[in-house]
């Protein structure tokens, strides 16, 4: 009955970190609760973002109050792609994706199209806090589309696939690439069964992949080869996760970027209380890495591109 | 070291709370007599002293001595006496009742009733200033008799113990020495003369044995003796008895037991009956009647007592919850939803109580389904669950009451807004994660609320929590120091086991 379960003492000499020592020890002492809205709304990361040069999806415009709602399609005027978030929304809840505009209307990835009417229906639930958390009144989001790098296909069963970093203190500690699969329902959630592949922080090469926290090494829908992944633009990567740190003041950090065909890594969303998968995505403890960053002075101030390089010489 | 200090305002916080609780715990159950457990049960004698005499027409004192009590708590004392003014005396000395009446004519008839309970661990001690020497020497050929027996009983045992026993075997024998002595003495005074010739210390002392439902008892003599650092009680009928046996003794010199002036032909006689009463209600009782300040919920009005006897148990639901979800790492919705729960199964039983739940969140869910398709705003979706779970409830309760099954009442006592939430917070999640997700949050919020309900219907816990409100810094204290808990939950251990496994 206990074969299922780890030793303790030899867990911890591995390095993992449990729920409490991430909450207790990390997200407890190097998270002040008045940054959370910094990557909470949505909107408001996105504004730091642009204004400390950290690259997002373009934002195309947003929709604040009911009486604004029809002026949208003038911000949409010119644009084929886009889509239209909470701006508090959680798992993913209430993103409309409009992939092309013609004179059928708003063309969904489904390929059903949208009304003008279906539009302003779907902003003004955003507004009224259908998608939020606790119901609160929210903003509507709309921002251009991204074009998913080739190199990633065949990863991702629908959905798009994303890399997971964990920023403590600005420097990246560890990186993982998450796949949705058919048992995931497209969703990008290891639990549910989204495939995790851990990425080496040196290199951007793939460690090792999981699912359903068991190692494999085909992607379970498309047969794609996992262990061959490599992440192009690795470095310019790692430098924009470890900007997150200046841009939103969050000592321990988890910063999802999608890879963007022209514009390269672009920073999806944030999160102050970034989930303990990755470890397992990765077979590696977070513990160490981040005992040693603690270890390091606080009197000098690193730059990014010395905690970049700190980061990929230590925990390649 | 730079730790330890941050930690130790902390550490003395921690200390400080667990002294003070278990200190305020020790001092409710010995000072107020609060029990450690529910059921504990007390005997209390109850003790009734009848007094019969004939006045003589003119003013009449009675003076009624009172018992030692010293190895007794005095519960209550009544007397009844129609016509009579009563005052008790107690000051070290002197311990009586008084009854006076300016006229009396006839036949007259006092009471006078005591309860009393036996003080746990009393010992009474060897005061040697009480205890006389032979005052006067017997005459020939009384004292070699006594010499003789006294030499007799030396030579048959080891101890003072079986001395005294030898002893009084001797004396309740036919031996010829004996008979001699018997004719002229008391029993017990030869007893006690031998006993003194052999320096063992001795108290001739007058009372009742306490029995259960012994009636028209007099009082009677006996000796007690000091044997192995213990008072021996000896008596004709009982043989030599140790000291656990329950005794009420009149002071050694007490003059009289009753003294009458007005009034001649008196009797006394006692009647003694033994109740076995609750420990917890008695000390409730005792602490009724003292004017102290005490801080205990017993002040308060009844009403206010049961909310508290409820409310007092919700730390220690929080105490099961902060331990289910930190250190074994289960999953529930709603943080404090599972012990609103528990606190409905107290009301409804378990069994009934979790069929209750079951069958209202699967029809909320059921209704709420179709909610969700007419997009309606967060509060008035909630509202009309609010409603929707009012109705169920309504109908469960009219139905189960048609079908003569009684337990199905008890529902109405489920928490409407909790269950409301309950059914939305599943839904939402049944939309976002899955009903897998689901039956996992809602089967660990069951686990919850079930190991919460087994903790506060027990017994023990519930008096505890109660009538000892120290625990409750225990439980702070303990909440605490699991707040600063950041080792592995017991789950994770499974879940990171892949990790290590083959390693």
């Amino acid at each position: 009955m206990f074969s299922n379960f780890a030793n303790p003492f030899k867990l911890r000499d591995f390095g993992i970190m449990g729920m409490n020592k991430r909450n207790y020890s990390y997200i407890g002492k190097y998270n002040d609760r008045s940054l959370y809205p910094n990557v909470d709304d949505k909107l408001r990361t996105k504004e730091l973002a642009i204004e400390s040069g950290i690259d997002v999806p373009h934002l195309i415009g947003t929709v604040k109050f009911q009486h604004e709602v029809k002026s949208v399609f003038s911000q949409l005027e010119g644009h084929k792609g886009f889509c239209i978030k909470p701006a508090k929304g959680s798992g993913g809840k209430g993103i409309l994706v409009i992939l092309d505009v013609n004179e059928n209307g708003f063309m969904k990835p489904s390929g059903d199209y949208l009304s003008n009417e279906d539009v302003i229906r779907h902003i003004s639930n955003i507004l009224a806090g259908l998608f939020s958390l606790g119901g609160k009144n929210d903003v509507a989001v709309i921002e251009a589309l991204i074009k998913f790098d080739p190199i990633f296909d065949g990863l991702s069963y629908q959905g798009v696939p994303d890399i997971r970093l964990i920023v403590f203190k600005g420097f990246p500690v560890m990186a993982m690439l998450r796949c949705a699969t058919e048992a995931s329902d497209g969703k990008a959630n290891l639990h549910q069964g989204a495939v995790g592949i851990g990425v080496n922080i040196g290199t951007g090469e793939a460690l090792r992949a999981v699912q359903f926290d068991l190692p494999i090494t085909i992607h379970p829908d498309t047969g794609v080869d996992l262990t061959k992944v490599s992440i192009t633009s690795w470095d310019r990567l790692l430098h924009l996760a470890a900007g997150c740190y200046e841009m939103c003041g969050l000592g321990y950090l988890g910063a999802d970027i999608v890879l963007d065909e022209d514009r390269g890594p672009l920073v999806l969303e944030l999160n102050a209380r970034p989930g303990l998968a990755i470890q397992i995505a990765n077979g590696i403890g977070l513990t160490p890495r981040l005992k040693q960053i603690e270890a390091l002075s606080n009197k000098k101030s690193y730059s990014i591109e010395e905690r970049v390089a700190y980061a990929k010489e230590h925990f390649a | 070291m730079e730790k330890l200090n941050q930690k130790l305002p902390f550490i003395i916080l921690i200390i400080s709370l667990i002294a003070v609780g278990i200190g305020s715990i020790y001092y409710r159950s010995a000072e107020t007599g609060i029990p450690v457990f529910p059921g504990e049960k007390v005997d209390v004698w109850k003790v009734d002293s009848k007094i019969e005499f004939n006045a003589n027409g003119k003013e009449v004192s009675v003076k009624l001595a009172l018992p030692d009590n010293s190895a007794y708590q005095i519960l209550e004392e009544h007397t009844a006496s129609p016509g009579y003014g009563v005052h008790i005396v107690r000051d070290g000395n002197v311990n009586e009742v008084n009854w006076s009446k300016r006229e009396a004519h006839g036949p007259q008839t006092l009471y006078f009733q005591t309860s009393l309970r036996e003080l746990d661990g009393y010992k009474e001690e060897l005061d040697t200033l009480g205890l006389a020497e032979n005052t006067v020497v017997w005459q020939e050929p009384y004292q070699s008799a006594a010499k003789s027996i006294v030499d007799k009983a030396h030579q048959r045992s080891s101890n003072t113990e079986f001395f005294a026993r030898e002893l009084y075997k001797l004396v309740d024998s036919q031996e010829e020495e004996v008979a001699l002595l018997v004719s002229k003495y008391q029993p017990l005074q030869v007893m006690a003369y031998l006993l003194r010739m052999a320096a063992v210390p001795v108290k001739e002392v007058q009372g009742i044995l306490l029995e259960n439902n012994v009636k028209n008892q007099k009082v009677s003599k006996f000796l007690k003796i000091f044997l192995n650092k213990e008072w021996f009680i000896l008596n004709p009928e009982l043989g030599l008895v140790d000291a656990d046996t329950p005794l009420l003794v009149w002071q050694d010199d007490t003059p009289s037991l009753l003294d009458i002036e007005g009034g001649s032909r008196s009797s006394i006689r006692f009647s003694v009956s033994k109740t076995t009463q609750s420990a917890l209600k008695q000390s409730v009782a005792e602490m009724e009647d003292t004017q102290l300040f005490n801080f205990s919920l017993y002040k308060l009005p009844l009403a206010e007592q049961n909310v508290f006897r409820g409310i007092l148990l919700l730390p220690l639901g929080a105490l099961v919850v902060v331990f289910l979800r930190v250190m074994v790492g289960l999953k529930c919705s709603g943080t404090f939803m599972p012990i609103l729960i528990a606190t409905s199964f107290l009301q409804t039983t378990l069994v009934t109580g979790l069929i209750g739940f079951l069958a209202i969140v699967a029809a909320g869910l059921v209704i709420r389904s179709y909610l969700s398709n007419l997009n309606l705003l967060l509060v008035s979706r909630i509202s009309a669950v609010v409603i929707l779970v009012i109705g169920i409830i309504v109908a469960y309760t009219i139905i189960s009451y048609q079908l003569g099954i009684s337990e199905g009442l008890s529902i109405a006592f489920f928490p409407m807004i909790i269950m409301a939430w309950t059914i939305e917070r599943m839904s939402i999640l049944w939309e976002e994660e899955g009903g897998k997700e689901v039956f996992v949050q809602g089967g660990g919020s069951l686990i919850v609320a079930i190991i919460a309900y087994l903790l506060m219907s027990n017994e023990i816990v519930r008096h505890w929590a109660f009538n000892f409100l120290g625990i409750h810094l225990i439980v702070m204290a303990a909440i605490l120091l699991m707040g600063q808990y950041s080792g592995y939950r017991l789950l994770e251990l499974r879940r990171f086991n892949p990790l290590v496994k083959d390693k």
